[in-house]
């Protein structure tokens, strides 16, 4: 399969991502967009880890192996920021009985 | 002995600093002690050095205390230099100096414990500056003492500092003195670029006659002018009476204003090198001498006529320096400290005496009453109009010998101006201890029981200075008289190591000699007692003077002049500066800048919302932006 579609799958999916972050204000949507796109970027190192790994297995076995390293990388800090992330979302909602982010606009004070 | 030297400047500077720094707790009487101890021993050790100076295989020495300015290949360490020279002006100097610090422990008595102290540490902060000034072995440590005494005159001259009047002469003194030493300044530097040494003695060897010289001896001059109050810069003395008598006897008589002399007998070597510097110094002095003396004869304060006095007699001094009578000069700059100083504390013991009235039309018959500060004031009158045996007459003879010596004109003019000196002082003396008493409260008697002598304090420097301005003529008799005598010239064999280029000065035959003497011994007689008869009846009148007389009374109208050339318009100036350049301009983009930045971030607060999707929105768009922009910056 040509490298192109991972390119606008993952593209799709980033920009869903920003759109809903930009977009919704109920927090814990806001959180699974920026999930959203932090996994189509490991969508697309994965898929150019495979290009290269498929164009330089001649001169190396582990050409292109640094990508998909990369990719673990993104899902341990991503499973550590939902655990902190989630724990301010219950804390906020146990403030303020809700998780309309423009209720957190008290800091510009 | 000279390794002790540096205790000479020492000594007073730790006396200002314990008086400046206890002056809170001190009493009058330690003050007055620390005071005079601390200019007593410097007098005894610079005693010791004279000692040691005056003997015939002394040869000057240079006492480096520390590397004070290193850069490039010039050094100028601060170092002192003992030589004749020196020690006869330390002597002067903390002598008289001695003298006037007693006397002031007696005439300050009436201030505040603490601005008694606060006179007495700047007395011995001058004391310190000068002693610096006739010790530094180059121009830069001169300089530095140069400076100081300007600072202790300023701050003395305003040491009555709630009266207006006392504040601007002593912003006067300042700012003429500054003119001066600018002069000096620039010298000190053209001396580093041409001769890279500013040691009297690398430069005096490096030094060639030609254009440089001629500069660096006319730069010099300024310097003095400023100094010692010459023409055009002379104003300031007159007004620097405001402060305390003693420091007017101190510093504006006897010490300060003799810097420029002292610097210029130092330079002897230069100036011998450049005619036409010597031709400019004379002509000032000849110029000064006379306009001075003219403007005294219709002063009526009795501080002014001495200030006036001073003026024209260091006009005098530079003249013998002019002609080349370098020891003359030095030897009247000794004569008049004494008799001058003397003049001044007499008439500080009259204005003590008279309850602070300096008019002499109010005084007269005071004969009587302070027969000590009579009897020494007119010792003083009879030196300095140059009546033999006293003083005066020995110093101001040679000079005018050495002046006809160069050209009789300078001396006919120089002559008269001598009996003009007579006639002024003989008229300041007849004003105020003959005739009547003119006082305000001539009520028959009354008068004595309000003016006495002044306390012992006072009288004792009186009678220490009468004694010396009688015999200090003595040590430079006249050649004609030394030939009879068997006989020398003391202070011209003193001074020959340091004062080289006074041999080939012209002589003048001994009999010429004679004559002019007489001449002029004779003249001045008929005008002392000329002025002695015309002032004898004087009754007290305020009308003013007419004609030229009133021309004289207001100074040739020079301060009217000085103020309308170049303080007006440098105060309209001013003040253009401050309501266009300052108030508009600076200010104006002073504060539009201060206004745009508050305009600016007051726009801008509306950015930070609080909104966090706003926020992201910002941020998105900004990496976009950023994103586009490194796409066009590659291609």
């Amino acid at each position: 399969m040509p490298i192109n579609y991972y390119i606008f799958l993952s593209l799709t999916i980033f920009c869903i991502g920003i759109v809903g972050v930009l977009t919704r204000r109920n927090a814990i949507i806001i959180f699974m967009c920026i999930e959203l796109m932090l996994n189509a970027v490991n969508l697309l190192l994965v898929a150019f880890s495979k290009m290269h790994h498929l164009q330089q297995a001649s001169t190396s076995a582990m050409a292109g192996i640094d990508g998909q390293l990369f990719v673990f990388f993104i899902m341990v800090v991503a499973a550590a920021e939902v655990s902190v992330g989630l724990a301010i979302i219950v804390m906020l909602f146990r403030n303020v009985h809700s998780v309309d982010v423009n209720f957190l606009n008290r800091l510009k004070h | 002995m000279s390794k002790l030297v540096y205790l000479i400047p020492l000594l007073p500077f730790v006396g200002f600093l314990l008086i400046g720094l206890g002056r809170k707790s001190l009493s009058k009487t330690l003050t007055g002690i620390i005071g005079c101890s601390t200019v007593l021993a410097a007098f005894i050790i610079s005693l010791l050095i004279f000692f040691e100076v005056r003997h015939e295989d002394f040869q000057t020495q240079v006492i480096q205390v520390f590397p004070f300015i290193e850069f490039g290949k010039v050094s100028i360490p601060f170092a002192f230099q003992v030589d004749q020279l020196a020690a006869l002006f330390l002597l002067i100097i903390t002598g008289v100096g001695f003298l006037i610090h007693m006397y002031s422990t007696a005439y300050m008595h009436e201030e505040q414990p603490e601005h008694f102290a606060r006179y007495f540490s700047y007395l011995n902060l001058f004391i310190f500056f000068m002693l610096m000034l006739v010790l530094g072995a180059n121009y830069v440590i001169m300089f530095i003492g140069w400076e100081g005494v300007g600072l202790c005159s300023y701050l003395l001259i305003g040491y009555w500092f709630k009266n207006e009047d006392y504040n601007n002469a002593a912003r006067k003194a300042f700012i003429m003195n500054r003119i001066g030493d600018l002069g000096f300044l620039i010298a000190i530097f053209w001396m580093i670029s041409q001769f890279s040494s500013t040691s009297f003695a690398e430069v005096f060897a490096k030094a060639s006659s030609g254009s440089t010289v001629t500069i660096i001896t006319i730069l010099l001059f300024i310097g003095a002018v400023g100094k010692s109050a010459q023409i055009p810069l002379y104003t300031w003395l007159p007004d620097a009476m405001a402060g305390p008598t003693p420091v007017s006897a101190l510093i504006h008589a006897a010490t300060m204003v003799t810097a420029g002399i002292y610097m210029i007998a130092r330079s002897n070597v230069l100036y011998s090198l450049a005619p036409l510097s010597q031709n400019i110094v004379a002509i000032i002095g000849i110029t000064t001498a006379i306009l001075a003396a003219l403007i005294a004869l219709r002063q009526n304060d009795i501080k002014k006529v001495l200030a006036y006095s001073t003026v024209s007699q260091l006009g005098y001094m530079f003249l013998g320096l002019g002609v080349g009578a370098y020891v003359g000069a030095v030897f009247h700059v000794m004569t008049h400290a004494f008799f001058k100083a003397l003049l001044f504390l007499a008439a500080g013991s009259v204005i003590h005496a008279l309850h602070h009235e300096q008019d002499i039309r109010r005084m007269g018959g005071l004969k009587k009453n302070i027969p000590i500060t009579h009897f020494t004031f007119l010792i003083g009158c009879l030196a300095i109009a140059g009546i033999p045996p006293f003083s005066g007459f020995f110093s101001k003879d040679e000079i005018l010998i050495a002046a006809y010596a160069r050209d009789p004109i300078l001396y006919w003019i120089g002559l008269g101006g001598a009996l003009l000196t007579a006639f002024y002082m003989f008229r300041l003396y007849t004003l105020t201890f003959l005739g009547e008493y003119r006082g305000k409260n001539d009520h028959h008697g009354d008068h004595d029981h309000h003016i006495h002598e002044s306390p012992s304090a006072m009288t004792i420097p009186l009678v220490v200075l009468a004694v010396l301005a009688v015999i200090g003529g003595f040590v430079g008799l006249p050649e004609i008289f030394n030939d009879k005598l068997g006989t020398s010239h003391y202070l011209h064999h003193f001074l020959s190591p340091v004062i080289t280029a006074s041999h080939d000065e012209p002589h003048v035959s001994a009999n010429t000699e004679y004559i002019l003497l007489a001449v002029s011994v004779v003249l001045i007689v008929v005008s002392c007692i000329a002025a002695v008869n015309a002032f004898k009846r004087y009754k007290y009148s305020a009308e003013e003077p007419k004609g030229f007389g009133k021309i004289l009374a207001n100074k040739f109208y020079v301060d009217e002049f000085y103020d309308a050339v170049i303080v007006r318009p440098l105060k309209s100036f001013a003040l253009f500066l401050n309501e266009s350049v300052e108030k508009l301009a600076i200010d104006g983009i002073v504060n539009g800048i201060g206004k745009a930045i508050q305009y600016g971030s007051r726009q801008l607060r509306w950015l930070q919302s609080g909104q966090v999707a706003a926020y992201v929105l910002l941020m998105v768009i900004s990496i976009i932006i950023f994103f586009f922009v490194q796409f066009f910056v590659k291609h």
